[in-house]
Parts: C-alpha cells; structure tokens; sequence
C-alpha cells in the first residue's frame, strides 16, 4: 500500500473535531479523487497526509512509514503535496530555484540537483521557463510549476488541492494530461466531478468527517442521492454513463 | 518588480555584486570620514562616482532623478542654517548661523555622495544579485531570506491592494478627505491579515518540501579576485584623496 490511513481522527487546538475516524488505503499507481463539501475535512485529511498536522488518534502509514517525527523527512520527500494557490507554493525569486528547493533540502547538490530538477521540469512541460520569477508566468504555467517542483523530489504519491480551480478549459486540460502522463499515484482533492471523472478511476466521499463512499467514479457519479447526500452535484447539462452492471 | 535596476552590460554591471556592496560602503565610509572643510576632496568624490556612471552606462539624469529620495533630509539640512545658533553672518540680507551652514554643506554633500554610490549599485545589480551577494558577506540568514521573501511576494500583496481598491471602488467609494481614512485603515488591516495568512500558507509549503530553517545553497559563486581588485578601485581612490587632502 502506498497509502494507509487507519481511524484517523482529529480536532483543531479549539475543539472542533473535523475527521472523525477516517479509513482510506490507496494501492500503488491508483489515482484516486476525494470529494467531498465544504468543510468536510478535506484540507484536514490532507494536512494529515505528510504530518504537518499530526494524528489525535489512529495512524497515517506513507509506503510502510508511519508518519510521525521521526520519519517527517522521508515522509515529506514521499508524500508530494500541491496547494491550491501556486503563488503559496512558488515562493523561491526564480522557477530554478523553486524546483530545487525540495530535492536541495533533501541534501541534492550539483549536476544531481541540476538533473532533478530540468527533468521535473520537463515532465510539465515548462523546461523553458527554468530561469523565469514565478509571477511573471500565467496562472496555469504557475500551477504547471507547482507540481514539478513536488516532482522534483520523486514522490510516492502526489496529493492534489483543488487542481482545476481557477484554470482556463485549456490549461484544465493540459494539466490533465500531464497528470494522467506521469507514473504516480495520485490523490485528487476536488469539487470538479467531471475532472475526478476524467482523470480518477476511484472516488472517495469524505463528509462530516468520515469516508461516505469509496468506489468507482464512474458509480459515485451515477448515484445522484449519493451525491445530493453529500452536498455534490454534476454540473448542469453532464451525465455520467450508466455503469455496467457488476455480476 | 525592476525597482533601481537598470539592465546592462557594462565592467561594472559585471562585477559580483558582494564586490559592488563592500565597494559602497567602504567609499561611504571614507566619504563621512573626511573633514568637512576639505571641499575640493568632496568634488573628488563626485567626480570618481561620475566615472563609474560613465563606465556603467547610466544616464546621468537618471542617477539625479533618483536622488529625489535624499529630499527629506535636504529640508532639514537647510533648515539649519536658519535655526542654527551662535556667529551669524549676513548673506543677501539673511541671517545665518555660520555653524549651522557648515553643518547644512556637511550633511547634504555627504548624504549626496552617499546615495549617489547607493543608486548607483542599485542600478547595476539586480535586487535578487545583491541579495546573493549579501549572502556570500555573511548577513545573517533570517535577514536575506525576509528581504528575499519580500522580493517575491511584493507584486502578489500589491495586486492584492489593487483588487482592493477596485472593490472598494466599485461599491462607490471615493477617498476625498480625511473622514473617509478609517476605511483605507481598515484595508489596510485586512491586506496585512490577508499577508500573514499567506505568510503561514507558504510556511505550510516549505515545510512539506523538507524546509528545517535554512535555505539550502544553491551556487556558489565566489568573486576571482580580478573582480575585487576592479572594485576596489573605486574606495582606494577615495580613501587617497582623504590622505592626500
């Protein structure tokens, strides 16, 4: 497993409880979108995930590591998070640089680090844009960015805040297919059905705090009480495929 | 964010900006070192920072425009001859205190040569080289990386102001006097929540890229010596004209 998630429940220092007991594993390889309302906990889980929030109770396991202090570094390089807003995430003065953090801090230096980070680079496509400041890119070449410098430090699993937000249909999809190109287990946090739809063969609702549902997306999608439980709906105008009945 | 910079490929923009800084503030050094009554030492100076314009290819108006930011301080330099006690003297029916002129030619001819050499180092290096530069002189680290940070986040918070205005703009505000204050204060106050919030995001996402409290090293780019030499030149000039005067 390359992500093992056993009973985790937590509350914020103020008390409010907001995972309460949440069981998830994902395979290697899989790509997985986990839905889920506002304020379901989503961001909580996430923060969980590479131990900068750390267990009340139950236990986070990344490739057989369980997370907690000393493992923090060797989870962090395992565990590949991409905030929502790239400008959180690119804060080094040039692209170079910012690629380079991670893998530097993983105690990368010279030609290696070099190499690490143009070939991050290369998988999103935006090897031209080594030596540019961040703000000077579009907001989907920043996004790009953002997820080569997690790629840079060779994650097991890649965990994605709200990838599509705020993108234009063209760099939504061209960020689909690098996503879908690269040989990583993923974990899609997300509001975008038909991204999930696209991109995830598995969905996992997660509200109030606890998983809803876990299944084939294709499934999920198609179970419109299921959705509207959960505060969930396909946009207007799409329609999941009927999914073929299991036997 | 280009700021002072000016881009260019001259010997001086060349140089590696931990020279150009040590050069600065050694010549500043030696500038309000000198004795006040040494004019001709001070046109010395003036003249050697004009040939390092020269040389770097900086328009002279540029430099002088730039010195604008000097004003404050020339109101108060001349202020002191009026308010300045003890000998007067009469110029053109004025009275002015003799010390406080004396004072006043002391503080605007060295804050002159002083920001002078500043905006010049400021035009031939980017604020993001002099940063690295300061960083091989050993400034402390917590310092580069603020100043670096600021670099960064700068055009983001100031876009943020920007979004802002227009918002406020929007819903029909218009500042026209000092009754509408409290609520530039108030966006004021929102921007610099908004700002630490962000501040507490990007710490979020330096520590899940393995962040411990240092910025890992990337180059390092240590000045040849031919390069401290060149830039030496400007400081031992200066520090001859001291001697010599």
């Amino acid at each position: 497993m390359t992500l093992d998630v056993r009973d985790l429940a937590y509350a914020y220092p103020d008390g409010t409880q907001a995972l309460f007991g949440v069981t998830l594993s994902i395979a290697r390889g899989e790509r997985v979108a986990l839905l889920g309302p506002n304020g379901a906990g989503k961001t909580t889980l996430v923060m969980h995930l590479n131990g900068i929030l750390t267990a009340g109770h139950g236990e986070v396991v990344v490739a057989g590591l369980p997370v907690n202090k000393e493992n923090l570094r060797e989870v962090r390089r395992r565990v590949g998070l991409i905030f929502q807003d790239p400008d959180d995430q690119l804060f080094m003065p040039t692209v170079r640089e910012d690629v380079a953090f991670g893998p530097a801090n993983m105690g990368l230096r010279g030609a290696e680090l070099d190499r690490a980070v143009v070939t991050a680079l290369e998988k999103v496509g935006m090897a031209d844009a080594i030596d540019r400041p961040p703000h000077h890119l579009s907001f989907g070449q920043r996004r790009r960015v953002a997820v080569a410098t997690v790629l840079a430090m060779d994650p097991e699993i890649l965990v994605l805040d709200e990838p599509s937000s705020n993108l234009d249909p063209a760099s939504r999809r061209e960020l689909a297919t690098i996503l879908r190109s690269l040989d990583v287990t993923v974990l899609m946090v997300t509001h975008d059905l038909p991204y999930a739809m696209e991109l995830c063969e598995r969905s996992v609702i997660l509200s109030g705090g606890v998983i809803a549902a876990d299944g084939p997306t294709g499934e999920i999608l198609a179970d419109g009480d299921l959705l509207a439980e959960h505060r969930l709906e396909l946009p207007y105008g799409f329609a999941v495929p009927t999914p073929p009945a299991r036997g | 964010m280009k700021g002072l910079y000016r881009p260019g490929d001259s010997p001086i923009h060349r140089l590696a900006p931990q020279c150009k800084l040590v050069a600065v503030v050694l010549f500043a050094v030696v500038v309000v070192a000198t004795p006040r009554e040494r004019f001709w030492a001070f046109l010395l100076y003036a003249l050697s920072l004009a040939a390092v314009t020269l040389i770097a290819r900086v328009p002279v108006g540029y430099v002088v425009r730039r010195l604008a930011v000097e004003l404050p301080f020339v109101v108060f330099a001349l202020a002191i001859p009026f308010i300045g006690v003890g000998e007067r003297i009469e110029v053109m029916g004025v009275s002015l205190s003799v010390a406080g002129l004396w004072a006043a030619w002391n503080i605007l001819a060295k804050a002159t040569l002083g920001v002078a050499a500043s905006i010049l180092l400021a035009a031939t290096t980017e604020p993001r080289a002099l940063l690295l530069g300061a960083q091989r002189l050993r400034v402390p680290q917590l310092l580069i990386q603020i100043a670096t940070f600021m670099l960064r986040y700068l055009e983001v918070i100031l876009d943020e102001m920007r979004r802002m205005k227009v918002a406020r703009e929007s819903r029909g505000f218009t500042p026209r006097d000092v009754r509408q204050a409290p609520v530039l204060a108030k966006s004021a106050g929102a921007l610099f929540i908004r700002s630490y919030e962000r501040g507490e995001r990007v710490h979020l996402a330096m520590l899940s890229r393995g962040y411990t409290g240092t910025m890992p090293t990337l180059t390092d780019d240590r000045a040849p010596k031919t390069q401290w030499a060149m830039a030496a030149v400007l400081p031992i000039v200066a520090s001859a004209v001291l001697f010599v005067s």
